[in-house]
């Protein structure tokens, strides 16, 4: 993709990008991994907690436990949006702070408090999911083809 | 007057009289702040909205640039400026306030050489007598239109920049004491094909490197003619890549006289990574800072060039790639001029 791009360039563009590519800072790869892993495992370790303590101090069982503790790190991850501390955790976690359910949080909700200013209903409901939005849509999407797929192999595959 | 194919010459010197610069807190905390006129405390300023707080620096450096002049705003002719939001409002709605005559500018990060380069060949050309010039921009502001939300959590890469909340006006007049402006370079569009909105330096230095080596051969001068040649917001990548450039095209540029405003007004270890951008930029290092310099007697003859990267989010998403521009004016002491 990116070659084929490339090669629609006249020769000058081409060399440039080659020389301004040597000079570019790359992104720490093996360093944002290690990041991503320790804070994503961090956040997860969390959700364990409140987990463990939904089901050992109130009436919920492994199977049900996962829904508050889902909410209760979203109003978590609320209280650090808004008062302006997860976007650089997320600067420094990388995807381990965007993967976890608390990222699709600060998703929704700094796009809700950015747009508070252009009103509640054009703003605020018009925006809230702007980022969220695709991950909504091809989420369900993808879930309905697999779910296709494993109708159409319990049918006619006989599994 | 206009000397080779894309430079001016100002025979009748117009004069930067006084300047007006406004910062936010992240300015207030960075390299330069007593080169600020007034630095807020809150990146709101008490306004409803990011962009009528970005306005509301705009009007203020306006009234500095007039109460530090020895000018009254009644005999202001024309006000040219430009920004970064939508259909540059901020900068509209502030010459609404000013209730000026108007010449809106876009150029992105490079609309303060712009509007110091048309204002000073309007007053040379007679065409006015005083004229307030400046750019503005907000860091929350930028970010919500080009970028994500400012609260979102997503990793920006080391190439990326912090767009500067400030704005800063010159009050250029055709007599008087202050810096003169000696000529100006009009930059063209260069588009090297670059497609990373995080890689702002890199895809302008080529159009910096292009103005530079442009205006040198047109005015016949070597760079050692300028104690500095400044860029607008190249920003650590780009500023290298420019530099390497006009060496491979045998311009001995060094790397002492060769220095970012983006680079200029944060301090090590502000979350920056690449440097400072943003209209604003240019306009308040070079009106504060620089101009404070040269105030000071410590350097004469700098040569500005304000880079600025010409996409939209739409052009972005629609895969095109960045053009960029770069802008530049050569500001000279009074003193040496005679």
């Amino acid at each position: 993709m990116a070659d084929k791009k490339k090669k629609n360039l006249p020769p000058s563009s081409q060399e440039y990008q080659a020389f301004q590519q040597q000079r570019e800072v790359k992104r720490p790869l093996l360093k944002n991994c290690i990041k991503a892993f320790l804070v994503g495992g961090f956040i997860c370790f969390i959700g364990q907690l409140i987990s463990t303590a939904y089901i050992y101090f109130f009436d919920f069982t492994e199977q049900t436990a996962g829904n508050p503790t889902t909410a209760t790190l979203i109003f978590i991850t609320m209280l650090l949006t808004g008062f302006g501390i997860y976007d650089r955790i997320g600067q420094f976690a990388g995807a381990g702070s965007a993967v976890p359910v608390t990222g699709f949080g600060n998703a929704v909700i700094s796009a809700a408090i950015e747009h508070r200013t252009e009103g509640f209903v054009l703003g605020v409901g018009g925006n809230i999911f702007k980022l969220a939005g695709s991950v909504i849509v091809f989420g369900v999407f993808s879930a309905f083809i697999v779910a296709l797929i494993k109708t159409i192999l319990i049918q006619w595959g006989g599994l | 007057m206009l000397t080779g194919h894309r430079t001016w010459i100002f025979e009748n010197k117009p004069t930067i009289l006084s300047t007006g610069t406004v910062g936010g807190p992240f300015e207030a905390n960075g390299n330069i702040p007593n080169d600020f006129d007034l630095l807020h405390d809150d990146i709101w300023l008490q306004q409803a909205s990011f962009e009528k707080a970005q306005q509301t620096m705009m009007e203020e450096a306006c009234q500095f640039a007039v109460k530090n002049s020895p000018i009254e705003k009644e005999q202001v002719q024309f006000f040219i400026g430009g920004d970064l939001i939508n259909q540059i409002t901020p900068t509209s709605f502030t010459a609404k306030t000013m209730g000026l005559p108007y010449f809106g500018l876009f150029s992105a990060c490079a609309t303060s050489m712009e509007s110091l380069a048309l204002s000073a060949f309007l007053i040379n050309g007679e065409g006015a007598n005083y004229i307030l010039s400046g750019s503005a921009s907000h860091n929350a502001a930028v970010e919500k239109q080009f970028r994500y939300p400012t609260e979102y959590g997503g990793q920006k890469p080391p190439t990326a920049q912090w767009t500067v909340t400030g704005a800063g006006v010159a009050l250029v007049g055709k007599e008087g004491n202050g810096p003169k402006i000696t000529s100006a370079t009009i930059g063209k569009v260069v588009d090297m094909g670059m497609t990373d909105p995080f890689n702002m330096g890199g895809a302008m230095a080529p159009a910096a490197a292009d103005t530079i080596a442009t205006h040198l051969k047109e005015r016949d001068i070597d760079p050692s003619y300028y104690d500095l040649i400044i860029t607008g917001d190249l920003g650590h990548i780009g500023r290298e890549v420019s530099l390497d450039l006009m060496n491979k095209e045998g311009l001995q540029i060094s790397e002492q006289m060769y220095v970012d405003c983006g680079l200029t007004i944060y301090r090590e270890g502000q979350p920056v990574l690449a440097g400072a951008s943003g209209s604003a930029c240019s306009a308040v290092v070079t009106y504060g800072h620089f101009l404070n310099l040269m105030k000071q007697g410590e350097i004469h003859r700098i040569l500005v060039v304000a880079t600025g990267a010409l996409h939209s989010t739409l052009s972005v998403q629609q895969k095109d790639p960045i053009p960029c521009i770069a802008h530049a004016v050569s500001i000279e002491s009074g003193s040496d001029l005679l």
